[in-house]
């Protein structure tokens, strides 16, 4: 399959080093001159951006964190007068304040030249027609997805955040051939393509290109299977640029990192060390090409781990494996750590589909303990082998073998449990009061 | 082709490039766009092997050369252009053009030397028809022209060219700035060039990095730069 560029995406590591080098020691002394902040952090901490002589110095820099970003609203982190400013976007602001993001000319155009990889690697190309379901506006899903599709040629359809069914009719008439939408709004087309009675195969579909949450192993599979897609992930953060830091080639192994735009970390969540390659922790990006927001080892709440190993694409880039959950959602059950995509694949396997679900975490006498409420619908009773008594001891056995404890498990009414995109999957009733 | 690692060049106790990188490809033409006093001559100077004191590393087809002598940069393939020009004045052009030749100059290379010479009498004819002339009396234009010619003599991988625009007209400026991207098309020639005018030398980069008192303070490509709102205001005078 083609690359979008394949001179940049096959740079060799030596070339690439020396891009980096040049680019961060760019970003540094931009900064120090033009963000008070880090102006300040630098000449408290004594660091000397014009010192700075390898990419292993970047370690002597201490963490950005989301809080930094929400204390500098509305304008403090930007780097550039706001006259050169051509874009504004933001965070959603459901956990605490927005954080505005801007963009200058160069740095859409850098934007929307990864998007072009992100899609090409997805296998998009200008002969596709595809619908976008991403929200448009301060959201970056959907502009970011709309301005890659257009470079690289493709039939643009803009129906952002039309209801289900019109973007099922629209799917169907406009004869869509790739998606670019939500896991769980995947999961929700998905459903409703069963009650608007549509088979999958009056649609055109062909690729889907996923992100903005953590998906499962077990819902592509079940995506791919019934959809007849090549579903990829893709991996973005508004505050870094949205979506396009990584993505998944049609290997669906690992998510090649932009490492000429992106410097990624590892750390460990709670020492902040660094870690080695191969193990998980939190993913630490320095921006090295933004001019209007950029960010110095910015701490992104993702759990990922990174991966050296060649890709049969040709790629160069490093490789992040799928996220497994945000900082935020990992759950500490007796001093193990445990993220809720991992519950994905065993109801997966037990039902034989992705339910609705959430996990509730409390502790009694010292001891952790968690309960996986599932909803249960009527299709999974119209199986007669799937008793109730099945479907727990199914549950229950997997997780104690896989995860190595024993898990509550509740069954619950259909619609219990509120779905939404942002919302946690977690009640962790140990942390509040 | 050449790559330029965190290079930090001193006058005596001041720092005058403060960790410099860049990098040029075989085949680029890329420019160093900055004011006078920003460090531009400073970097060519230190590739070329002429400042006294300079740490980092600069890398010529993975080799290190900081801290070689100038002939030996010279030998390994980078050639300098010179601020000024900087032509043996009361000598001919002839003579200027051996001089170009010196490191490489053997008895058993005379004969390269004068298929060299042929050689740039056909790139710049203007200097074959002045061959004898004294290098001191020959226009703006044509001693720039000598300049550039000396520093091909010695077959360089590299040249490096140190505001070969100034004082000269428009037109001729264009002249010999097209005979270089012939060359470069013709021999994969890498140029790396430095000017003040910066609409100059955007016109005819593909790549370049803008340098400010000692460091560098933006790259990319030709389109980048003219996007960029900072260069533009400071370099090209736009609002």
């Amino acid at each position: 399959m083609p690359l979008w560029n394949e001179s940049e995406e096959t740079i060799s590591r030596g070339e690439l080093e020396q891009v980096q080098l040049e680019r961060l020691q760019q970003t540094l002394g931009r900064v120090y001159r033009r963000v008070s902040y880090y102006r300040n952090l630098f000449n408290r901490i004594g660091f000397d951006p014009f010192e700075f002589s390898s990419i292993e110095d970047l370690i002597k820099i201490p963490f950005t964190t989301k809080e930094t970003l929400r204390i500098a609203y509305p304008y403090d982190m930007f780097a550039v007068p706001l006259r050169e400013v051509v874009r504004m976007q933001s965070t959603s602001g459901t956990t605490g304040q927005p954080i505005i993001v801007g963009y200058t000319m160069n740095d859409i155009d850098h934007w929307t030249e990864l998007m072009a990889r992100v899609l090409t690697a997805g296998g998009v190309t200008k002969d596709d027609i595809i619908q976008i379901c991403f929200p448009y506006g301060l959201f970056t899903g959907g502009l970011g997805f709309h301005f890659g599709a257009e470079r690289v040629g493709a039939s643009v359809i803009p129906s952002g955040e039309a209801d289900v069914e019109q973007q099922l009719t629209i799917m169907r008439d406009y004869r869509t051939t790739a998606l670019a939408c939500a896991p769980t709004y995947a999961a929700l087309l998905l459903e409703n393509i069963m009650e608007m009675d549509m088979a999958a195969a009056e649609l055109c579909l062909r690729k889907a290109l996923l992100g903005a949450e953590s998906w499962s192993e077990a819902f592509r599979n079940e995506l791919q299977d019934k959809l007849g897609v090549i579903a990829t992930d893709n991996y973005g953060l508004t505050e870094i640029i949205g979506p396009g830091i990584s993505y998944e080639c049609e290997n669906r192994d690992g998510l090649h990192i932009s490492e000429d735009h992106f410097i990624p970390e590892i750390i460990d969540p709670e020492s902040g060390e660094i870690l080695p390659p191969g193990a998980k922790g939190e993913l630490v990006i320095t921006t090295i090409t933004k001019e209007a927001f950029p960010l110095v080892r910015y701490r992104t709440g993702d759990i990922t781990s990174l991966m050296t190993d060649p890709c049969e694409c040709g790629r160069t880039f490093i490789k992040m494996s799928r996220v497994f959950g945000r900082v935020d959602d990992m759950i500490i059950l007796n001093g193990q750590n445990i993220f809720p995509v991992q519950f994905e694949g065993i109801l997966n396997e037990v039902i034989g589909k992705v339910p609705n679900y959430r996990l509730v975490v409390d502790s009694k006498d010292n001891q952790d303990f968690l309960e996986i409420q599932v909803e249960i619908s009527q299709d999974i009773f119209n199986d007669e082998i799937k008793s109730l008594n099945y479907l727990e001891n199914g549950i229950v056995r997997n997780v104690e073998d896989r995860l190595g404890f024993i898990p509550r498990l509740k069954l619950v009414e259909p619609r219990t449990i509120k779905r939404d995109m942002k919302e946690s999957r977690v009640i962790d009733r140990r942390k509040t009061e | 082709m050449l790559a330029v690692r965190s290079l930090r060049s001193y006058y005596e106790s001041i720092c005058a490039l403060k960790s410099v990188s860049i990098h040029i490809s075989e085949g680029e033409i890329v420019t160093l766009i900055g004011a006078n006093g920003s460090g531009k001559s400073t970097l060519l100077n230190t590739i070329a092997g002429l400042m006294q004191r300079a740490t980092g590393s600069i890398l010529l087809e993975g080799k290190e050369i900081l801290g070689l002598q100038a002939s030996s940069i010279v030998k390994a393939g980078i050639a300098l252009v010179p601020e000024g020009r900087q032509l043996f004045a009361p000598m001919s052009v002839i003579d200027n053009l051996v001089l170009g030749y010196y490191s490489s100059y053997s008895l058993k290379t005379k004969k390269d030397q004068n298929r060299r010479i042929e050689w740039i009498f056909d790139i710049f004819p203007v200097l074959g028809e002045r061959q004898k002339q004294l290098a001191g009396t020959l226009s703006g234009g044509e001693q720039q022209m000598l300049s550039i010619a000396r520093a091909l003599m010695s077959e360089p991988k590299v040249i490096l060219l140190d505001e070969p625009s100034m004082g000269l007209a428009p037109k001729i400026v264009e002249d010999i700035f097209q005979t270089l991207i012939e060359l470069r098309d013709r021999t994969s020639l890498t140029i790396f060039l430095v000017e003040q005018n910066a609409k100059l030398a955007l016109s005819i980069c593909g790549r370049g990095y803008v340098i400010e008192t000692g460091q560098i303070i933006l790259s990319g490509t030709r389109e980048e730069l003219m996007n960029n709102k900072e260069v533009l205001r400071a370099y090209l005078g736009k609002e």
